[in-house]
């Protein structure tokens, strides 16, 4: 399975893009597909445009009948004001955008360790009813959260850890097993069985044999696995706003956005865009700089080979 | 590789054991954590203020059906989950049909038609709640005002604040956002077709519309399954999206808001428990075959 779904998404086709001149009707299709593809991208750009523009139109200066035109002139006072809070938003993104970052890296960095322990055994390590309980993980996957959050919610009261940002490194540790297992398994099923025999060979033990036959090999699905992990946590909403009640001394990028841009704050436009968007720079940064890695996360959620 | 994985059962034992710490606490935290919903959605926990907590069946669930708050939140659920599978497939797959010959650019417009899917919603919100703007004509913004400019200005409306389409429009941005998704997944699966049947077709004398409709299109099933699949769990789950551009707001509250509402602002847990495993349930209803059916294709494969 080394051809997996990115590969066959994003290989080039140049056996289809043929060289002969078109005739009439093919370049007819051609320009057809241009033009569609072009209003496609408009539509698909709005949102993030209309962010981006009205950005720098200052704190309150945003028009709502203007929102789309450009900024002329440009004006960058929102962008302080979203990021370390004025007298009328006394939380600015900073803090909560750094706690995020904190949490982040972390269940991002541990998830991906325990993905690939599972990965390998399920892949490699096969021991009787394992696929059973490679099924039963999926199912986790696929749960809605809701019906395992106020269960979650009572445990990390009782035992205090509500007091900390650790609860959510923990919730996205825990409920990240399945996806980062699925990863790390469809990546080390691409492995030959081979190597694994030549390390029984040499009567390599089983961790001696992931250590230095299959870690060295794993990067590529280190980075899928750490990027995926990085952007749902980022992104993450529905743990942030029950684990930590919405207590701005835990507040992380998304909870800390809803609260800013709540109704109270609807009429600044120009510092509520602003502030959307600095919340999704890492995201979007990660997505321009590895975007193949991510997409590699996103598709094999659809548990397809 | 059969031979001696049998007499290997040390290192079998091994592999058991470290998967160990992860299958306990997916026992606990996932199946454990379920349970334990269950059992408080069976209780009389309605407030904070119960004294003593006791058993009372399926009350809470039946309840549910004479709760007008919670059908209608049911009824916006199935509203904004057909237009949204239909539409959201719909574009994908046009998208795909765009791309699949392979086009310069192609690049360009498949990571643009896919950032959609890396940012928060509680982000993207404040740009639909522009969008979404109900002025008109003269005080038009947003998308009525984008309508008025291109000559389509009787096709403004209210959005997600009108009476009967709030949920209609309250699946564009879900559209917006998982349309790349889709297309995704029709690219990989046209591309997983081996050119080779094309050009036999075409060889035989098929028209292109034909070597769609007989050669191409059958061998997309199983990527359409998936699809569905994908898009209807994620629809019954839909939360961030609705917060994020509207709040916990009546008009356009769905199951999972209104699970949150129930939690939150009333303390009711046993009723937001039974609501969380009606969503549980309906998930479960697609999920489950899906993921029998992904296992015996993975037996036959092997």
């Amino acid at each position: 399975m080394t051809h997996d779904l990115v590969d066959r998404l994003t290989e080039k086709h140049d056996a289809r893009v043929s060289k002969r001149k078109l005739t009439g009707s093919e370049k007819f299709w051609l320009i057809f597909r241009y033009i569609a593809l072009t209003l496609i991208w408009f539509l698909v750009v709005l949102p993030i445009y209309v962010m981006l523009v009205n950005s720098f139109k200052g704190v309150d200066n945003v028009y709502l009948v203007d929102a789309f035109k450009l900024p002329i002139p440009l004006d960058f006072s929102a962008w302080p004001v979203a990021w370390n809070g004025a007298a009328y938003f006394p939380h600015g993104l900073s803090e909560s955008m750094f706690r995020t970052l904190f949490f982040v890296i972390q269940s991002a960095l541990i998830s991906a360790v325990i993905g690939s322990i599972n990965g390998y055994v399920f892949a490699k390590w096969k021991f009787r009813g394992s696929n059973v309980v490679f099924t039963m993980f999926l199912f986790g996957m696929f749960i809605p959260y809701q019906a395992i959050m106020i269960p979650l919610v009572k445990l990390s009261n009782t035992i205090g850890l509500n007091k900390s940002i650790y609860v959510l490194v923990f919730a996205h540790i825990i409920y990240g097993i399945p996806i980062c297992t699925l990863i790390f398994r469809n990546y080390y099923e691409t492995i030959p069985n081979e190597l694994i025999e030549a390390g029984r060979v040499d009567r390599a033990s089983m961790v001696r044999i992931y250590r230095s036959i299959i870690l060295p090999l794993s990067i590529p699905a280190f980075v899928v696995v750490i990027i995926w992990q990085f952007t749902s946590a980022w992104n993450d909403f529905l743990f942030a706003i029950f684990l930590t009640g919405g207590s701005p001394k835990l507040s992380v990028a998304t909870t800390a956005l809803n609260f800013l841009t709540g109704s109270p704050n609807a009429v600044y436009y120009g510092m509520n865009m602003t502030a959307s968007l600095i919340v999704s720079i890492p995201v979007l940064i990660v997505y321009i700089f590895l975007g193949r890695y991510f997409l590699r996360g996103m598709l094999s959620g659809s548990l397809k080979g | 590789m059969k031979s001696t994985s049998k007499n290997n059962f040390t290192s079998k034992l091994g592999g058991f054991f470290f998967l160990l710490p992860s299958m306990i606490a997916v026992a606990i935290f996932v199946y454990g954590m379920i349970l334990w919903t269950v059992n408080i959605s069976l209780s009389n926990r309605n407030s904070g203020y119960v004294k003593e907590l006791k058993n009372v069946g399926l009350k809470n669930y039946t309840d549910l059906i004479s709760d007008d708050r919670f059908t209608h939140a049911l009824s916006n659920l199935v509203k904004f989950t057909l237009t949204f599978m239909i539409a959201t497939l719909l574009a994908g797959f046009i998208m795909s049909l765009l791309l699949e010959k392979g086009i310069k650019g192609e690049g360009f417009f498949r990571s643009f038609y896919l950032y959609p899917m890396a940012i928060s919603f509680i982000a993207m919100g404040t740009a639909f709640r522009w969008l979404f703007n109900t002025g008109r004509d003269g005080d038009a913004a947003g998308l009525n005002l984008l309508l008025k400019n291109v000559g389509l200005g009787f096709l403004q409306n209210d959005w997600i604040l009108s009476e009967k389409g709030a949920m209609y429009s309250m699946a564009l941005p879900a559209i917006w956002q998982m349309s790349g998704y889709v297309m995704a997944l029709f690219l990989a699966g046209f591309r997983g077709i081996s050119d080779e049947m094309r050009e036999a077709a075409r060889v035989d004398g098929a028209t292109e519309f034909q070597i769609y409709r007989s050669i191409l299109f059958p061998q997309l099933t199983p990527t359409l399954l998936t699809v569905l699949i994908i898009l209807g769990h994620v629809s019954m789950k839909m939360f961030d999206l609705i917060v994020g551009i509207n709040g916990k707001s009546y008009g356009t509250q769905v199951v999972a808001v209104y699970m949150w509402e129930t939690t939150f602002d009333s303390g009711n847990l046993a009723k937001g428990t039974a609501i969380s495993i009606v969503i549980l349930l309906m998930v479960a209803l697609v999920v489950v075959p899906y993921l029998r059916y992904v296992n015996k294709q993975e037996a036959y494969r092997q």
